[in-house]
């Protein structure tokens, strides 16, 4: 019997990956290829009084000069507030935003022309940190004068369910804490790159490094003035996004104008220093939390004010600012509930979506306060935890609805396989475990754009050639999503996986899926692609049973062929093939997706809205030297609830990938900002943890099988990263019995921690 | 411009290069080898890594006008006769690879190592991968497949 769903299957494009041959967007050339180089601002707020062009213009080679005039129209990821432009119009919002570019016949004249570009700025207060932000003040010195706020408020949400404060007033035990996160960011592999070709038939292509073709595509129309048919995104192997190529970007738009008016091929490679002046990472947030228990450590209550930082532009920010506060509510029964957070405009490099978007932070504070709870009503960390998760086929308190959940298992393997109640509490002095716990969305279930398409189309064609295409709009990014189609459509047709090629991201070519983003794909464009190859399936099994006289449903496809259930044979696939096709040709069948409908009537109800969420938990093992301050993390025991591992490779690989990136920016990531300037926008000081640094990791699948993934599967991408930095923090508290409120747990952080602890002791 | 013998990947070729290009540069633009990733144009990721006479080096730091009648070796050229080295194999194997843009460099990296370290242990394996960013796999399955690699070369 083939079974393609739950093989492990190394990545389709591995193969090609590991000979250099896959193309990655900055690898395209093209004959009369120009370059493009950037002006970016120096200043973190001020107003462009003058821009003279001039004598760049007449330098060697210099083809085409984009201004931001020549591109004002504004956009933004979410249609509710779309303020950026392609270049700044009027006035500079952050260090690094780009001002001009220059096309040129190369990269070094582009770059030398640009420096000849004289901008005359006048500068403006510089808003740089929220606190200053969040007061009030005039419009001509707010960050976006147009803010319907009397400040540089961005978002502010809030939602209660109850009375938290009251409850948690009268709750028998009760913690309270500040916590701070500095800002990370994505820190992938490739730099962004884009090429962008005006075609001879009037139309554009555009073969960019992106999550979200579908949005570029649309925002490429909108910015560019072109209609939506003439032009077509293409997304070429993707060296890792993590949220950070999820935004349609300036450099796409100027790159595709550039293109437009030379009417030649232009290439635009950023620097590593532009990748990080992109941005689009993590918040630094600030958060107030309380948390209560009785005395059984049923949790009583949960109040939240939340400032997150971000930066000079919307982006993500109003999904991230509700996602804050919305995705505490899980995966423990909390009630009442209640939060307020707030988004502040800053002259940053504009932070979005990263992994595990909007909820890595809230979430640390949550399973750090549930520990300090279960210290103070005498349970241990994991028995509290098991007395307050949520069932399987429930509703939280904001009416998140949760269908398969498979938490309680996840924290019973981590406990297990790290020989928690032997060891925790009982190492010596330095060493300790901690443990934490997590969930995550499946996909939003409410598009970004409100309109009457599926969230999701999949396209399946079949002709005489006998292969299986599958055609669908979804990125894949490095996370193996054209591997999780073949796969479904393999096992549904009963075909080697072979037989199935997949083309994905090619807007001309595929029919629309959203994106890459909020871990939807597996969950979205699986369940259309599985709708698909039904649909084939029973098309090919109708003309076989008219053909042979048996009845179409009792047809098995499997290992290639056509059998009855008792397990004779009908026709191979490729018999089956002809005389499916004789006398119409090739089939193209399609599926899709939609959410169905749910959620509370409040407003804020469809933040956090998920099809199906994962659930996961994590035990960490550090040891710290009290001496410098240093932790280091020995061992990381992870199980999630993915629903079911169609490729159980690929979900290992994202739970290891994301324990990677959860330690880091426990331990040494952060964006450190000096009036507004990156100063550590460089691999070199922005410190990602090594192959040294990372530790051994223990990962379990737990298969909670959802009723409504595509053969129980729910997302894996970006759920384990949420127990991870938790768990780190509670393991120190268990080594050195001290609590740290601030990430990353630097040398510096945990030695004050550490002193301040012996000043108490005296 | 400065003319240079390279021998890449077994064929010898002369190349005009400009006098402070970079051989990541050389390789990319002027030869089509675009399987060597820029990452990072300082040092710092390892994603540009290949082999100068037999050590590797980091192409982004390397001025191509010192590689005149060097033997380089690039992504390219690993395969032998349609096949992958095993280096190679098992990164596919294991699921060491994601995005893959780290791949190159670390194979490059993987093979320079494994030529003087017959029976390496873990954390000879990862000292040997600290100077290559890869932000995809927490490098667990990478480690397996050098550590697999070097098991099927020693057969």
């Amino acid at each position: 019997m083939t079974a393609a769903v739950g093989n492990p299957t190394p990545l389709r494009d591995a193969a090609a990956k590991v000979t250099g041959r896959a193309l990655y967007a900055g690898d395209y050339s093209f004959p009369a290829l120009l370059h493009v180089k950037f002006l970016r601002s120096p200043h973190a707020h001020a107003e462009i009084r003058g821009l003279d062009i001039a004598a760049a213009r007449q330098a060697p080679g210099v083809r085409a000069i984009a201004v931001g005039r020549d591109l004002p129209v504004t956009f933004g990821i979410l249609p509710i507030r779309p303020d950026e432009t392609a270049m700044a119009v009027d006035k500079v919002r952050y260090i690094g935003e780009i001002v001009a570019a220059v096309a040129a016949e190369t990269a070094e004249a582009a770059a030398a022309a640009a420096r000849l570009i004289r901008v005359e700025y006048r500068p403006l207060r510089a808003f740089l940190e929220p606190a200053a932000a969040l007061a009030p003040c005039p419009p001509e010195e707010r960050i976006h004068a147009a803010s319907r706020h009397p400040s540089n408020l961005h978002k502010e949400a809030r939602l209660r369910f109850g009375d938290p404060e009251a409850a948690l007033a009268g709750s028998p035990l009760r913690v309270a804490a500040h916590f701070r996160f500095a800002g990370v960011t994505h820190a992938f592999t490739e730099p962004h790159a884009t090429v962008a070709v005006w075609n001879a038939d009037d139309t554009l292509t555009v073969i960019s490094a992106t999550q979200v073709p579908h949005y570029l595509h649309r925002t490429l129309a909108k910015v560019l003035g072109l209609p939506l048919h003439r032009i077509q995104v293409k997304k070429p192997a993707l060296g890792g996004g993590f949220g950070g190529k999820s935004d349609p970007f300036p450099h796409e738009l100027i790159t595709a104008y550039l293109a437009l008016r030379t009417h030649r091929p232009v290439k635009c490679v950023f620097t590593r220093e532009e990748v990080f002046l992109n941005n689009r990472g993590r918040h630094p947030t600030e958060m107030d939390l309380a948390l209560g228990c009785d005395r059984d450590g049923k949790l009583t209550g949960l109040f939240a004010d939340i400032v997150i930082d971000g930066g000079a532009y919307s982006s993500f920010g109003v999904v991230t600012t509700y996602y804050n506060g919305v995705l505490m509510q899980g995966p423990y029964r909390i009630e009442p509930f209640g939060f307020r957070a707030r988004r502040v405009y800053t002259n940053k490099p504009p932070c979005g979506a990263m992994r595990g978007h909007g909820a890595v932070n809230p979430r640390y504070a949550v399973e750090v306060a549930l520990d300090m709870l279960a210290q103070e009503a005498g349970l241990d960390p994991c028995e509290l935890r098991e007395r307050n998760v949520l069932p399987a086929d429930t509703l939280t308190v904001g009416q998140l609805r949760i269908t398969s959940n498979g938490v309680r298992e996840c924290l019973r393997a981590v406990r297990a396989r790290s020989g928690w109640d032997a060891r925790h509490g009982k190492l010596p002095y330095g060493r300790g475990l901690g443990v934490a716990c997590g969930f995550f969305i499946s996909g939003s279930a409410l598009p970004i754009l409100w309109n009457r398409y599926p969230q999701t189309v999949v396209h399946v064609k079949l002709d005489f050639d006998g292969r299986v295409v599958v055609f669908s709009g979804a990125a894949d990014i490095g996370q193996g999503s054209d591997t999780i189609l073949a796969l479904v459509a393999a096992e549904i047709l009963g075909l080697p996986l072979e037989r199935v090629q997949v083309e994905s991201a090619d807007t001309r070519l595929t029919p629309v899926d959203l994106g890459s983003y909020s871990s939807r794909v597996t969950f979205m464009a699986g369940n259309a692609c599985r709708s698909a190859a039904e649909k084939l399936r029973q098309a090919i099994a109708a003309a076989v049973a008219a053909e042979k006289g048996v009845a179409a449903a009792a047809i098995v496809f499997r290992d290639g062929q056509l059998v009855t259930a008792d397990g004779q044979r009908l026709a191979s696939w490729d018999e089956a093939v002809e005389i499916a096709l004789a006398g119409r040709g090739a089939f193209v069948e399609s599926g899709h997706y939609t959410s169905p409908k749910m959620g509370g009537d409040f407003k804020g109800a469809g933040a956090g809205l998920s099809p199906a969420y994962s659930f996961g938990a994590v035990v960490s093992e550090v040891a710290v030297d009290p001496v410098t301050g240093r932790v280091r993390v020995v061992k990381v025991w992870g199980a999630h609830d993915c629903g079911r591992a169609l490729n159980p490779l690929a979900v290992e690989g994202q739970m290891q990938g994301s324990i990677h990136m959860g330690l880091g920016q426990a331990l040494s990531e952060e964006l450190v900002y000096q009036e507004g300037r990156i100063v550590n926008a460089s691999f070199a000081d922005y410190h990602i943890p090594t192959a040294v640094d990372t530790p051994e990791m223990d990962v379990t699948i737990v298969e909670s099988r959802d009723r409504e993934g595509p053969f129980g599967a729910k997302e894996a991408g970006e759920g384990p990263i949420h127990p991870v930095l938790p768990a780190i923090g509670n393991a120190i508290f268990d080594a050195v019995g001290v609590r740290l409120f601030e990430l990353p747990m630097t040398p510096a952080r945990v030695l004050a921690k550490l002193r301040e602890q012996e000043r108490r002791r005296g | 411009m400065v003319q240079l013998k390279l021998t890449i990947n077994g064929f010898g070729r002369e190349v005009l290069v400009q006098a402070h290009e970079t051989l990541l540069f050389t390789l990319r633009e002027r030869l089509a080898l675009t399987g060597t990733k820029p990452g990072c144009e300082q040092g710092a990721c390892g994603s540009c890594t290949v082999l100068l006479d037999g050590r590797p080096v980091l192409a982004c730091l390397t001025a191509s006008v010192r590689c005149g009648g060097k033997d380089i070796v690039t992504i390219e050229g690993v395969e032998q006769n349609g096949e992958l080295h095993p280096v190679q194999r098992q990164l596919v194997a294991k699921g060491a690879i994601q995005c893959g843009y780290c791949t190159p460099g670390i194979v490059m990296t993987a093979l320079a190592f494994l030529r003087e370290n017959r029976r390496p242990g873990e954390n000879d394996i990862r000292a040997a991968l600290a100077g290559n960013v890869c932000r995809c796999t927490g490098y667990a399955k990478i480690v397996e497949a050098v550590r697999a690699a070097a098991e099927e070369m020693a057969r």
